[in-house]
């Protein structure tokens, strides 16, 4: 297996008319764990929300390549089975289906029909991730996210992104709302998936998730579009210093994109 | 209004047939009075839908058939797969155009002194206890031409009573088939729950003709005394040909329980009125419903909790899809007397719009004559959540199966509550069936 690459170069977005992403470049491999960083408003969950194919946003320019793959030219549920995953933000929540019947049409999804995973094996990893990402086993039964903590989404998250195992996964404030022993935990659960064949995004407003999860490559963003890159140091300097001295560095004068508050 | 003249049903028709079925006199009065009233009354008139040019005169009140079945083995094969086999203890009664062709109960059931038996053997055999419940507090004979035409017409139905204190553990199953495609069915149910008892009853309707006129009129009575616990499940699924009235009505004392679960599957028109009264204190009711309508059918369903009590509690839940030229009215209303102190009513109801043809009315309505008291409701017609077939397709769920997923969710709550497994996995293919 080839190691993942996902490639976006000049990425426009819009919502509503209003040009949130502006110009953004990146590129990343497998093995690598990359961070966005930034302060709100300066496009960052926009930016995932772009690239899994969210029906808000239209990419007016630039494109996305997934190992060389048109990412644009797909739907939405194209995208995920070519092995693109968004941990995100706000999830929704879905009354009447279990998050365990839930994962099993996602897994089968990808598997394609005349390959489903034998329900004990489904019912066995599926037990097995749980139990590393300390959920109840009543979970597997509880409806999508319905009536779920904040925490508990989160962790049903990662949950998901363990189940079905992506190329290149995006986690948008995957911190947020977690305490420390979540953050922990959610932590330990990306820090498994490393391997060559697996890429990670993490798009964060703080550094603490970063002492847990050690990128390679940290990225501010600020107006739509990347302004400064560096390696896990950039991220420190970041929580020790804050943004300013960027912002100076750059004579950016107001960082944000007219996105409403996140 | 009055009813044509070529009408077959008279007065002498009804007297004729209730002494071939040996009823007791009170019976036969009572029927005789209703075919009466029936000439006089007019047709119930459901908000915002007109059932006039509707077919309620079109059938055979007496089916032909006359073959009964000594096991489940034999009876059609979609019938068969409403009934759990396997399961432990079987409490089964199965009528095809209103005649009982099987029946299985349990020894439990005779040692606990509980009666469960068609309505035309609990005439002869319990007359005097059926007549202090029948037409009783629940329903009246005089409301609208329906009423009276069930009892002057009635032809089928069960008879349950639990005497005080039993706990009755497994689910007793009424499947009511029609197979003579003409059939005109006037089903009547009445379940009486004494002190501190419980049950749980199930009831299927079920035909398969889809062409030939046919009606289908039935009432459920359910008496729940102090303390008593009920659960009522039912599942219709009557063809499009088939004019459907059903009229399932509760009545509940000090601290009992009448809980309802229905799927409302039918193909054809469909009038529902569901009723609970909650008269004693502390009684509470737990109704919930899911219907599907598609083709080019009209549908009003009536969910209604009316409370007298003090410290009631009356929750209605009503979820509806509807696609292709479909229309139903979804009438919710939590009627909260005075003098029910600390009641507390809810309801909430859901129309998910699969069509632009298809027309959904949500009206939750809220009837409060009393200060003291909590109540909340909460309506939405809409389609599918574009966010929520979003979220679901991000994980590679195209969205044919992610929509598929949400409207069978939609539809859950009433297919969980329900206590025979059978019946779910008909209830979830027909759900299936029906959206797709």
């Amino acid at each position: 297996m080839a190691t993942p690459n996902l490639k976006i170069e000049n990425l426009h977005v819009e919502i509503e008319g209003t040009e949130i992403i502006k110009g953004f470049d990146l590129e990343m491999n497998g093995g690598e764990i990359h961070a966005i960083m930034g302060p709100n408003g300066t496009g960052k969950s926009t930016l995932a929300s772009a690239v899994m194919g969210h029906p808000k946003y239209e990419i007016t320019k630039g494109t996305i390549t997934l190992d060389g793959e048109d990412v644009l030219d797909m739907e939405v549920d194209e995208r995920a089975r070519a092995g693109l995953f968004l941990a995100m933000q706000y999830p929704s929540e879905v009354s009447g289906v279990t998050n365990s019947d839930f994962m099993r049409s996602a897994i089968n999804a990808k598997r394609g029909e005349g390959n489903e995973i034998q329900l004990m094996k489904f019912i066995r990893q599926m037990d097995e991730k749980m139990n590393m990402l300390e959920i109840d086993e009543s979970f597997s039964q509880r409806y999508l996210n319905e009536g779920f903590s904040g925490g508990e989404k989160k962790r049903n998250e990662i949950l998901q992104l363990l189940m079905m195992e992506p190329k290149i996964a995006i986690l948008d404030e995957i911190d947020s709302g977690l305490d420390i022993d979540a953050l922990k935990v959610v932590s330990k659960g990306v820090n498994d998936m490393k391997s060559p064949d697996f890429g990670c995004l993490i798009i964060t407003h703080y550094q603490r998730l970063l002492n847990y999860i050690t990128p390679d490559k940290v990225h501010v963003m600020m107006q739509g579009r990347i302004v400064k890159s560096g390696g896990a140091e950039l991220a420190q300097r970041l929580e020790n210093e804050g943004y300013e001295w960027i912002k100076e560095e750059l004579g950016i004068e107001n960082e944000r994109v007219g996105e409403p508050q996140e | 209004m009055s009813i044509d003249t070529t009408w077959k049903y008279d007065e002498k028709y009804v007297e004729d047939f209730s002494n071939n079925q040996n009823e007791p006199q009170w019976l036969k009065e009572q029927r005789l009075s209703a075919s009466r009233l029936s000439e006089k009354l007019e047709l119930p008139k459901p908000e915002k839908t007109n059932i006039k040019t509707w077919n309620f005169t079109e059938f055979e009140h007496q089916g032909t058939s006359k073959e009964t079945f000594s096991s489940s083995d034999e009876l059609h094969e979609q019938v068969q797969g409403l009934i759990d086999k396997n399961a432990t203890e079987q409490n089964l009664l199965v009528q095809r155009d209103g005649q009982t062709v099987l029946y299985e109960a349990s020894s439990t059931l005779e040692e606990q002194g509980v009666i469960f038996t068609d309505i035309a053997t609990a005439a002869i055999e319990h007359g005097d206890l059926l007549e202090r419940y029948f037409m009783g507090n629940a329903v009246q004979v005089d409301e609208h031409r329906f009423t009276a035409l069930n009892v002057a017409l009635m032809n089928g139905g069960t008879f349950i009573y639990v005497p005080k204190n039993v706990k009755v553990e497994a689910p007793l199953q009424a499947i009511y088939w029609l197979e003579q495609a003409d059939m005109g069915l006037f089903n009547h149910v009445v379940i009486v729950a004494e002190a501190n008892s419980e049950v749980t009853y199930l009831e299927n309707y079920v035909s398969y003709d889809t062409e030939t006129p046919s009606v289908v009129n039935a009432i459920a009575e359910v008496y729940a005394e102090e303390g008593a616990n009920v659960s009522f499940g039912g599942v219709d699924h009557l063809e499009k040909a088939t004019t459907v009235y059903t009229n399932r009505r509760g009545y509940a004392l000090k601290d009992a329980s009448i809980d309802w679960a229905l799927g409302q599957m039918n193909e054809g028109n469909t009038v529902s009125d569901n009723t609970t009264a909650l008269v004693g204190d502390g009684s509470t009711s737990d109704k919930k419903s899911v219907a599907i309508g598609r083709g080019e059918q009209s549908q009003n369903f009536w969910a209604h909790i009316i409370q007298f009590g003090k410290n009631t509690d009356g929750q209605i839940l009503t979820h509806g899809v509807m696609k292709d030229k479909a229309s139903a009215i979804f009438n919710g209303v939590n009627k909260i007397e005075h003098g029910a102190t600390k009641a507390n009513g809810e309801q909430t109801e859901r129309v998910l719009m699969l069509s632009e043809r298809a027309r959904g009315d949500a009206n939750p309505i809220l009837l409060i004559d009393e200060d003291d008291v909590t109540a909340g409701h909460a309506a939405s017609v809409g389609r599918v959540d574009p966010v929520q077939l979003y979220y679901m397709m991000s994980r590679g769920i195209p969205q044919t199966e992610a929509e598929r997923l949400i409207i069978h969710g939609f539809l859950a709550p009433v297919v969980d509550a329900l206590p025979i497994q059978a019946v779910k996995d008909r209830l979830t293919e027909v759900i299936e069936r029906k959206v797709y």
